[in-house]
Order: structure tokens, then C-alpha cells, then sequence
């Protein structure tokens, strides 16, 4: 049997001397699957989503990422791990002195590929999202929507094997939503596992995937 | 065609630059660079005219002979000088005439003096052979038994003292070229500390998305070093293009007759200053690459993506 991708046991984070903000987390994400995590605003799903990423480390219990224990995973092995992620922020987190085009590009040019050997899967993706005619504009001056399609593309553009999207349809309309999602669905009929963290109950309807409840630093699970 | 979108030739810079800033470093650099361009340089002058005048005083020396009653001080200077020509290594024994060694003592007793009822020393110079390796203690010890009131002067306290205050000053040199140098590291630190924690937003972003630490530190200390090669190659060729107005100032300070440049040497930078010139700033621009380096992965280690 495959070993999940993703495999939180009995995880507790707290800041500092905080109360603790997440309690006995216990979830995994098994190769090829689709989860939605929702939950009320302010859960702890971006948290939880930081703690995949391991920009934040737990502050008891165990992850597992692609079957590496993360306390032994730094330097050069985290930056293989995150390699294998592809990740929508919900504030975008575009860089601002970047076009549309080398924002998109991004993952693959810190992985030091040629951009002539990029250029075209680069163009073929923001035509895809819609953002075909806006390659040469700056963040500043693109719309909610187009920064969220370039923040998804971005997060595609190095096919990784795990899609982490916080609020990816956050600030577009119902019909682009729904093309974005079978954006995802199709790249998980493809084989790479997605978690969507949303709390729009009407894009979680269309797609009949297992929902994580984040409630009160509490994870359930709703199959 | 994606380039014709851009406007530009390549991707764009990861890392932005603050151009205040980038003057300001570049400015810094380029000055201290030019100062310790020009520390090297005279330090290299006073070591070159420090080697001139040891090797003039150290291929000659000089017998006193103070009168003594009852002597004839000219016959004792035949005798000393016949001493001086029979020693080994000693290629010419020349006696200094009265005239030449009263004028000696004009600078202290002024001109125009009647000196001939004074008891004025005399003296014998010795041209040596140095390849010949003289053995000035042996010639100092016969004359002073042979001819009374006979003294061997072999220079050596003056080129000891002469000596001494040369290296002090090149010494002095080359810690104010190592402060400098220094000085240059701290300020690319400083600034590459400040463009790191200034962009900690693409400094996540580029780690999130999988920039190895390898990839960030180039990003912004390539950038710095460039900078600093720059700013130390202007540095270095202002400072070329001071040396010899430098070399002509101490020149114009230090000699002030033919005798004193015969003495002291011709303060000069010669060829071998542009080379240490060069060197000064390559140091400089070295450091500042190995301090960008080391300090962008402090940063990293330090911080962690949010």
C-alpha cells in the first residue's frame, strides 16, 4: 500500500505560551485523493495549511510528508518536499516587481531551468486561467480574480504532487469557480492529491470529495 | 516573444533594489577603496625610497678623525685612508678637504664663519664593495689603534633609526588598508542584512515555492557583489590616477636639493604601485563577496518562511 502524502498524528500547535490552537490533529492525504478542509473563518485552516508547508512546526504529535518524519526534514530536504508541492496562497502572495508571466514562472526558474525551455508550458498555463493577453502585466494592476488565477497557475506551473489551495475561489465569480475546480479535479483524475481549504459550502457541493472539519482546533472528519 | 512582453531582455530581477541605497553603498565602497588604494601607495613609496637610501648608506662609511695635539692631522688622514684602501672589500679611501668638512657645518654654524681656529673634525669616506663583503669592525678596531682620535662610522644607527620609522610607516599602511577592507565587509553586511530584511516577503515566497538556500543567497549577495567590484574598480582607478600626483606632492615635501635625493631617494611610486593597487581593490571587492555570501546565510538560517 502507498504511504500517504501527507500524514498528521495527534498534532498540537500553540505560539509561544499560547493556549493551543490546534489539538490532536490526526488526518493523512493518500496519494491521488481530493479533500475539501472547511471550517468557520478563523479554524486554524491556513494554519493547518502552514504546517503542511512546514513554515510552522507542531508544537506536539508527529507529520509525516511523503513518508519523511518532518522533524528530520530541513535544508536541502525541505526544499525537496516543498518542490513537490504546488501551493495557492489566500493573500496570492504574488511578488509585486514581477510580471504575471515570471510570477507563474517562478518555481521552475528557482529550480534554475532555462526560461526558453519553460516559456511556452508557461504561456500555455496563463491561457488556460484566462490570463493570456495579461503576461506582461504587474500584480498591481490585476484584478482579485486575475491575481488568484496567476496564484493558481503559479502553483500548477511545476506539476506537483500534492495541490495545497487556500481559498482558491475566494475573489471570483461563480462560473469562473467552477472552472477553476475542474482545473483541480482534473489534475487529481491525473493522479496528484488536492486539499482545497474553503468555506463555500456551494463549490464543495459540486464535487463529491471527503470534507475535514476544522472546528474549535479540532479536526473531524466528514466522509 | 515573451521577452517583447517583458520590455526587458531577461526575467526580471528576483531581488529589488533601493536606489538611494545602491548609490550610497557604491559610493562608500568606491571611497574607501580610494583610500586605502592611495594608504598602499604610500606605503609603497616609503618602502621603495626606504630600500633606495639604506642601499646608498649601506655601500659607504665614513672615518672621523678629530685633532689631536701634537699631531699632524694631515699625515694621520694620509695614514687612515691608506688603511681604508688596503682593506678588503674597500674600493676607494677618499680624504674630505678642509673646505668640503667646515662646509658640513654650516646648517649648525651658519656661513660666512672663520672656522680655521677651530678644532673641526675631518673625515675619510670609504667607498665599499659589498660583493666583496668588508669587515668594517676589523678596519674600525686597526684604525683606531694605529692613528689616535680615529672612529669608524658605518652608518648602521642611522640606517637602524631611518629604518625603523619606515616600517612604522608602512605598518601604519597597511593596518589602515586591513581597517579598510574591513570597513567595506561591515558596510556590505549592513546592506545585505538590510535587502534581505527587506524583501523577507520574496525571500518566503522564494522558499515556499522551492528556492534552495544556495539559490537566495545568490540572488542577493551576486548582486552585492557586483556592486562592490564596481565600486572598488573605481576606487582603484581614481586612486591610479592620484599616485603619481601623490609621488610628485612627496617628491616636492621631501626633496628639497639634489644632495637630499641622493641621500633619501626620489620619492616615487614606480610600476609597482598600480599592481598593489589593483590588488587593494580586488581585496576589497572580495571581501565584500565573502561578506555578502556568509551574511545572506546567517539571514536564511536564522529566518524561517512564514
Amino acid at each position: 500500500m502507498e504511504q500517504p502524502v501527507v500524514a498528521f498524528d495527534a498534532v498540537g500547535l500553540r505560539y509561544g505560551q499560547g493556549p493551543e490552537i490546534l489539538h490532536d490533529v490526526s488526518f493523512a492525504i493518500e496519494p491521488g485523493s481530493f479533500q475539501f478542509l472547511t471550517g468557520p473563518s478563523g479554524a486554524g485552516k491556513t494554519t493547518l495549511i502552514r504546517l503542511i508547508l512546514l513554515s510552522l512546526r507542531p508544537s506536539r504529535g508527529l507529520i509525516h510528508l511523503f513518508g519523511e518524519e518532518a522533524a528530520r526534514i530541513s535544508g536541502p530536504a525541505l526544499t525537496s518536499v516543498r518542490r513537490r508541492m504546488g501551493v495557492v496562497f489566500q493573500d496570492f502572495r504574488l511578488l509585486d516587481h514581477l510580471t504575471t508571466y515570471e510570477n507563474v514562472a517562478l518555481p521552475l526558474r528557482v529550480r534554475e531551468r532555462e526560461e526558453a525551455s519553460y516559456r511556452a508550458e508557461v504561456m500555455e498555463l496563463l491561457d488556460w486561467v484566462g490570463l493570456g493577453t495579461r503576461a506582461g502585466a504587474m500584480p498591481a494592476v490585476l484584478s482579485g480574480g486575475e491575481k488568484q488565477r496567476a496564484a493558481i497557475a503559479r502553483a500548477l506551473i511545476a506539476r506537483p504532487e500534492l495541490i495545497l489551495a487556500d481559498e482558491p475561489t475566494g475573489n471570483v465569480d461563480p462560473a469562473l469557480a467552477r472552472r477553476l475546480l475542474r482545473l483541480f479535479t482534473e489534475l487529481n483524475r491525473l493522479g496528484t492529491s488536492v486539499l482545497i481549504a474553503t468555506h463555500d459550502l456551494a463549490l464543495m457541493d459540486q464535487v463529491d470529495a471527503h470534507r475535514l472539519v476544522l472546528s474549535d482546533g479540532q479536526l473531524y472528519s466528514d466522509a | 516573444m515573451q521577452n517583447a512582453l517583458h520590455g526587458r531582455r531577461g526575467p526580471g530581477a528576483l531581488v529589488l533594489s533601493d536606489p538611494t541605497a545602491t548609490r550610497s553603498l557604491f559610493a562608500i565602497i568606491a571611497i574607501l577603496t580610494f583610500l586605502a588604494g592611495l594608504a598602499a601607495m604610500g606605503a609603497q613609496i616609503v618602502a621603495a625610497s626606504s630600500r633606495e637610501w639604506r642601499s646608498a648608506t649601506a655601500r659607504e662609511a665614513t672615518i672621523q678623525l678629530r685633532p689631536q695635539s701634537g699631531r699632524d692631522i694631515e699625515a694621520d688622514l694620509a695614514r687612515v685612508a691608506a688603511l681604508g684602501r688596503s682593506a678588503p672589500g674597500v674600493a676607494d679611501a677618499r680624504v674630505l678637504p678642509k673646505a668640503e668638512a667646515e662646509a658640513l657645518l654650516e646648517p649648525w654654524l651658519g656661513s660666512g664663519l672663520d672656522l680655521s681656529s677651530l678644532p673641526i673634525p675631518r673625515l675619510v669616506v670609504l667607498r665599499l664593495d659589498l660583493e666583496a663583503a668588508p669587515d668594517l669592525a676589523a678596519l674600525g678596531s686597526r684604525v683606531a689603534a694605529e692613528v689616535p682620535g680615529a672612529t669608524l662610522d658605518d652608518h648602521g644607527s642611522w640606517r637602524a633609526r631611518l629604518s625603523g620609522l619606515a616600517n612604522t610607516i608602512i605598518g601604519v599602511a597597511a593596518g589602515l588598508v586591513v581597517l579598510v577592507v574591513a570597513a567595506s565587509g561591515i558596510a556590505v553586511g549592513f546592506a545585505t542584512r538590510g535587502a534581505m530584511a527587506g524583501s523577507r516577503d520574496v525571500v518566503d515566497v522564494l522558499q515556499l515555492v522551492g528556492a534552495t538556500r544556495r539559490f537566495i543567497v545568490r540572488e542577493f549577495a551576486l548582486r552585492f557583489l557586483r556592486l562592490a567590484m564596481l565600486a572598488a574598480l573605481c576606487g582603484g582607478v581614481a586612486a591610479g590616477f592620484a599616485a603619481p600626483l601623490l609621488g610628485t606632492i612627496a617628491a616636492l615635501a621631501s626633496a628639497t636639493d639634489g644632495a637630499d635625493e641622493a641621500f633619501l631617494g626620489a620619492a616615487s611610486m614606480g610600476w609597482r604601485g598600480y599592481p598593489l593597487i589593483a590588488l587593494v581593490a580586488a581585496t576589497v571587492a572580495a571581501i565584500a563577496g565573502f561578506v555578502s555570501v556568509a551574511t545572506a546565510k546567517r539571514f536564511l538560517r536564522q529566518t524561517r518562511a512564514t
